[in-house]
């Protein structure tokens, strides 16, 4: 996992005020600039460097997969500790898994699965329960609860 | 916040052509040039006015969830990021579950089903912070929101990313569909 890096009270000040509201208008980097009486110019170099040494791993929009018909699922796996590599490599195949992280609990592999459609899912679920022996605890979200979203920098 | 995050995950919106186009040319970030949606829509050859007001749509209608930089939060120094897992009485667990998923260091917040026995936690809260005792001041706060509807919980610590690519919401072969 990366190291935290440097940051100094403009780069603090960009990343907090601009995790949502980017303006929807012509020359929106102006607008921004003007919340901190900088220039455009200073504005934009600054996203660059920060998407650049990773500090922002992306800027645009946001899109929410399921409103667009595709799916996602949390899943887990008990993975016994002497197959652990080889149960990673078996999931981590699977092109539709996105994220996997070791994870410290009995069930110690949890990973999030993305499809185009909902019926995808229980095909690569029941893949993967094939090629490990292992039974896939499905967690797919029932709910989502109001989300701050904001990480202070 | 917008408020259309607040609708429920499965709900579906549809989508047409000119917005999958514009979700395929932006869901990798937006151009970092002056007028970044008149270089869009130059790329997809329609108006910057339509470019603008099909992401106000789907901003609007929950599409979009928001605009603006994603933070990777080991960089920012968040590294100790705990799952804390509950297991929340069904009748409060909506109640409960807006009042968490507000708390400015909760990053995500969702009801999931339980498996039994060996799994009997509804709700789901990643907590990110500095350190590991930061992370349990945080829970240990979460518990005394939850006081009595707080029937166990656990705190589950990511030790190794073993996989982390983008998602990819949208394909371009989708859109020969």
């Amino acid at each position: 996992m990366s190291n935290p890096v440097t940051l100094d009270d403009l780069d603090r000040k960009i990343i907090n005020a601009l995790q949502g509201g980017f303006p929807i208008v012509d020359k929106p980097f102006n607008e921004v600039a003007s919340w901190f009486d900088i220039d455009t110019k200073e504005v934009i170099t600054r996203i660059k460097a920060l998407l650049e040494n990773g500090v922002l791993s992306r800027f645009g929009p946001l899109y929410n997969s399921e409103r667009m018909g595709g799916a996602v699922t949390l899943a887990a796996l008990n993975v016994p500790q002497e197959r652990y590599e080889e149960v990673t490599r078996l999931v981590n195949a699977h092109t539709e898994v996105a994220h996997n992280y070791a994870r410290t609990h009995p069930l110690n592999m949890w990973f999030v699965i993305a499809t185009e459609t909902p019926e995808q899912i229980a095909e690569v679920i029941s893949q993967i329960e094939s090629e490990t022996g292992l039974q896939v605890y499905d967690c797919p979200k029932q709910r989502e609860y109001f989300i701050g979203l904001r990480l202070e920098a | 916040m917008n408020p259309s995050s607040q609708k429920k995950p499965q709900q579906r919106t549809n989508t047409d052509d000119i917005d999958r186009q514009i979700i395929v040319a932006t869901q990798n970030g937006l151009p970092l040039v002056t007028k970044p949606y008149k270089a869009v829509a130059k790329q997809l050859g329609i108006s910057s006015n339509e470019v603008k007001s099909r992401l106000k749509a789907m901003l609007e209608n929950g599409i979009i969830r928001r605009i603006g930089v994603v933070p990777n939060h080991y960089r920012l120094g968040y590294i100790a990021n705990g799952m804390s897992v509950w297991d929340v009485d069904d009748e409060v667990i909506d109640e409960m579950g807006e009042r968490i998923g507000a708390l400015d260091y909760v990053t995500h917040c969702y009801k999931r089903p339980r498996h039994l026995p060996v799994w009997p936690y509804n709700l789901f809260a990643m907590v990110h912070a500095k350190t590991r005792s930061e992370v349990e001041e945080k829970v240990a706060a979460i518990a005394a929101i939850l006081a009595g509807a707080d029937r166990g919980h656990d705190i589950v610590y990511s030790t190794k990313i073993l996989k982390k690519t983008g998602l990819r919401l949208c394909s371009p072969k989708e859109m020969e569909k």
